[in-house]
Parts: C-alpha cells; sequence; structure tokens
C-alpha cells in the first residue's frame, strides 16, 4: 500500500519528455540519412557506372565507414544527443554499437575484451534479425510458392 | 540506529575534481582538477590515479606523515571496489573496504569513527572516489555510445576525496550519526534513481530526528546526497505526507555542484559516491570552518543494485546514512 502511496508522489514530480519533439527530430535526421544514402547511390551508378544493387552495397559501406569514424573521433554520440534516433536506426547506429564497444573495451585486449564485447549491444539485433529472416521467408515460401 | 561520537575531530579534507566539474559552481574548493577523463592508460586507472592523488594532497596538507594514519576505510562504485583497493595498496596500512554505493562516503566515516571512538587507532583516512566513465561501462552502455538520456537520469561524477579523521581536537567535530535501512518502494527505474532514494533518505532523516528526539531545524542545513533536482521534490513532499516533517534548510548536494542552466549534459544533476562529497568536504567543511553554520547533516544516498538484478526484473534498493559535523565548541 505505501509503495502505491509513494508511486503517486513520484508521478507528480515526473518531468514531461519532449517526445512529439524527439520523433520530430528522429524523422527528420533519419529521414536526411535515407536521403543522402539515395544520392550516393545515384553518384555510384552514374559517375562510377557501378550497377545498382552493387551500388547499394558501396553506399552500406561508406555509411559503415563514416559512422565507424565519427564514433572513433567522439562526435557520433552528440550527433545523437542533438538528432535524437534518427541515427540510430538505419545501418550507422549499428555500426556505431559495435565500434563504441570496441572502443570501450580496447584496454582488456583482442580476445576478453573486444573480442568478445564487440557484440553487446549488437547481438540481439543479429540475433532477431537472423531469426525473423527465417520466420518471414518460411512463411512467404509456404503462402506465396517463393 | 542512531548515535552519537565524542572525541572524533575532522583535521583535513582533499578534494580532486574531473573537467565538468572543474567547470561547475564549486571549482575554487577542489584542490586539484584534471582536463580528461584519461590521466592513465585507461579510465578504470584514472579512477586509481585520482584517488591516490586525493590522499597524497590530504597527507601533504595536514602535514601528517604515513605512518601515522593507523586505518584506511574507503570504497567506491566498481566491481568489487578495485579502484578503492588499488590506490590504497601504495601506502601499505590495515584498510577497510566498504561499499553502500553512493552513500559510502558517511558509511566509510561511521566504520573510522568508531574505531577512534573506542580508542583502537589515532588516526584515520577515509576515501571515496567515482569516475563517469567507468560508471557508464559498468552500469549503462559503452563511454562512446550516443542515447537519448530521460530528464530524470543523473550524471555520476568524476574526482576523488579523502577525509582524515582525528582523535585529537579541532575545530570540526563529528556529531551524531544514523545507520540506515534498507529501503524498498517498488521503484525499478535505473534512469529515476531520484525516487529511488528518496525514500532511503527520508527514512533515516526521521530515524535520525525521532532518535535524537531533535527537529530539523536543530541543524543548520541538511544536505542529501545526490537526489537531483526531481529526488528533491519527491523527498520534500513524501516527508510532508508521510512523516509530517517540513523540511525548509534543505538541500542536495548533486544540485550544486553544475551550473545547471550552463552544463545541459547534467540532466537532473551529478550522482555517484564522491558527488556528496564534492560539495561536503569543500563548501561545506569551509562553511563550517568559517563558522558560517554550526551544525549540518549530511544523509548520502545509495541505490544499491547492479545491471544483472535489474535485468531480472528485482527491484531498485536504496540505503542512506546519515553523519552530521558540528563547530567543536
Amino acid at each position: 500500500m505505501e509503495s502505491k502511496k509513494y508511486q503517486k508522489i513520484v508521478d507528480k514530480h515526473q518531468p514531461k519528455e519532449p517526445k512529439t519533439f524527439n520523433l520530430l527530430a528522429a524523422f527528420i535526421t533519419g529521414g536526411i540519412i535515407g536521403l543522402l544514402a539515395n544520392l550516393l547511390i545515384d553518384v555510384y551508378t552514374y559517375y562510377f557506372h557501378i550497377p545498382t544493387k552493387t551500388a547499394g552495397i558501396y553506399m552500406l559501406i561508406t555509411f559503415i565507414f563514416l559512422a565507424c569514424l565519427l564514433t572513433a573521433i567522439g562526435v557520433f554520440n552528440n550527433l545523437v544527443k542533438k538528432g535524437k534516433m534518427g541515427f540510430i536506426i538505419p545501418i550507422t547506429g549499428f555500426a556505431h554499437s559495435m565500434q563504441s564497444a570496441i572502443l570501450d573495451y580496447k584496454k582488456e585486449g583482442p580476445i576478453y575484451g573486444f573480442g568478445s564485447n564487440v557484440f553487446k549491444l549488437a547481438g540481439s539485433v543479429i540475433l532477431y534479425g537472423v531469426v525473423s529472416a527465417y520466420i518471414f521467408a518460411m512463411i512467404r515460401y509456404l503462402i506465396f510458392g517463393g | 540506529m542512531t548515535g552519537k561520537f565524542n572525541n572524533v575531530y575532522v583535521k583535513e579534507t582533499s578534494l580532486v575534481a574531473g573537467k565538468l566539474e572543474k567547470e561547475g559552481k564549486l571549482r575554487k574548493y577542489y584542490d586539484k582538477t584534471y582536463n580528461t577523463y584519461s590521466i592513465e592508460k585507461s579510465f578504470e586507472l584514472s579512477e586509481v590515479k585520482m584517488n591516490n592523488d586525493a590522499i597524497d594532497i590530504l597527507l601533504k596538507k595536514s602535514n601528517t606523515p604515513v605512518e601515522k594514519v593507523d586505518l584506511f576505510v574507503g570504497g567506491d562504485l566498481l566491481n568489487q571496489i578495485c579502484a578503492t583497493c588499488y590506490s590504497t595498496k601504495k601506502y601499505n596500512k590495515p584498510f577497510l573496504g566498504v561499499f553502500s554505493a553512493c552513500a559510502t562516503s558517511m558509511e566509510s566515516i561511521i566504520v573510522a569513527s568508531s574505531f577512534i571512538e573506542n580508542n583502537y587507532i589515532k588516526n584515520a583516512i577515509c576515501t571515496t572516489s567515482s569516475h563517469n566513465l567507468t560508471s557508464e561501462k559498468q552500469f549503462r552502455n559503452p563511454t562512446e555510445y550516443g542515447y537519448t538520456k530521460p530528464k530524470t537520469a543523473t550524471f555520476t561524477s568524476t574526482g576523488a576525496a579523502a577525509i582524515l579523521l582525528t582523535h585529537e581536537k579541532t575545530d570540526i567535530k563529528v556529531a551524531n550519526f544514523t545507520i540506515g535501512k534498507i529501503v524498498d518502494l517498488n521503484q525499478t527505474d535505473p534512469n529515476n534513481m531520484g525516487a529511488v532514494m528518496a525514500p532511503a533518505a527520508a527514512d533515516t532523516i526521521f530515524e535520525h530526528l525521532t532518535n535524537l528526539n531533535i527537529t530539523p531545524d536543530y541543524y543548520d542545513l541538511i544536505l542529501t546526497g545526490d537526489l537531483g533536482i526531481y529526488g528533491k521534490e519527491i523527498l520534500k513532499d513524501y516527508m510532508k505526507q508521510n512523516y509530517n516533517i517540513t523540511l525548509e534548510n534543505y538541500n542536495d548536494c548533486g544540485t550544486m555542484i553544475y551550473d545547471m542552466n550552463k552544463q545541459k549534459e547534467i540532466t537532473s544533476g551529478g550522482s555517484g559516491p564522491v558527488c556528496s562529497c564534492l560539495v561536503n568536504y569543500g563548501y561545506i567543511y569551509n562553511m563550517l570552518k568559517e563558522k558560517k553554520i554550526k551544525k549540518v547533516l549530511l544523509v548520502t544516498t545509495g541505490a544499491l543494485f547492479s545491471p544483472t538484478f535489474t535485468f531480472q526484473k528485482q527491484n531498485i534498493l536504496a540505503i542512506a546514512h546519515a553523519v552530521s559535523l558540528e563547530v567543536a565548541k
């Protein structure tokens, strides 16, 4: 009973998070990243005559590299603080989570340090990404016949 | 449990602090500050170095050779309180490690004072340290990982603090103490530590006042450790509703260190074991020395939890220990 009464006091003093602003900021930054990615694919296909499918892969590699670089020089976390989760949801966020874990565990060495901790945050994404890919591929195969 | 010490005095204190603390409001009370989080090979070793610096400065400031110190008592936030253990090794002296998360500083004073009070020892040093990035790494995400912090989150302070307690009479006396109980009011949000720890602080303050049969205005100032701006309001409200005590001469150390208007990254205030010390051992200690205030009650609050227990859906526990410092007559 006492904890319920206390929860009421806590709720009373709970500050309002700027959810709409965060959502909007994430929408815009995420959108800008998507736009830049598409422009990059166009640049690769138009100027370097790379087939669109391969250009997509090159674009991903470029973005992964940029995210890792910005993480390593300590810029990426400040970008997230300003632009919110729009930076985290695309592949940049995935690269960032791995790179930041590597930096954190560098001092513990390559095996017990960053080797075993690199997927500390990204591990769940990989596991459930692979599992859901199997499930949806199976549904597609069974229902639509491939 | 409340008690009284009759012959324990504070001889000297020392504080070292990090960059953001230096940019805060209490910078002139720090003996040494650093411009980087990484003063040694790793963040953990940096915390060890800060602790060593604080102890060295304390010994120098108080003109006490390390041979005269009979006991070291201390703790920090890292697993197995390693930062304290590794920094105390150098002095080759009896050592007691204590842990109450952010309430460690007052626990160490209570432990050391009881040895002095009973004439087992003459001088003792209590140390406390915390480092923003070692705590981030241990309790939250990798240090470089970017995420949006809720407004109620607190910011672990960086620095180390040491205090030399002695049986010889000085200006400042360690007077009353209360050892807190573990309080659990079903709080589970690690991003709202103020809400977790406020009831523990309230319980300890209430016990202290009731056992000594005094009112809050007996003290010139009552200070909690690191409740933050929201926790502070929760405590006042809870104190009023549950115990019918109005706290007026009250403040929270976590909200006093930083310039909250300019330093936006601090969110709701400072935290960590060293947070309360950065105020108590500097600003408050000097006010007592200059006799601007006569009696002060220091209530440090700690959240007792680990990421493992939180992931296993356990409540976050809280504790608060109180010690009062008085100008000696």
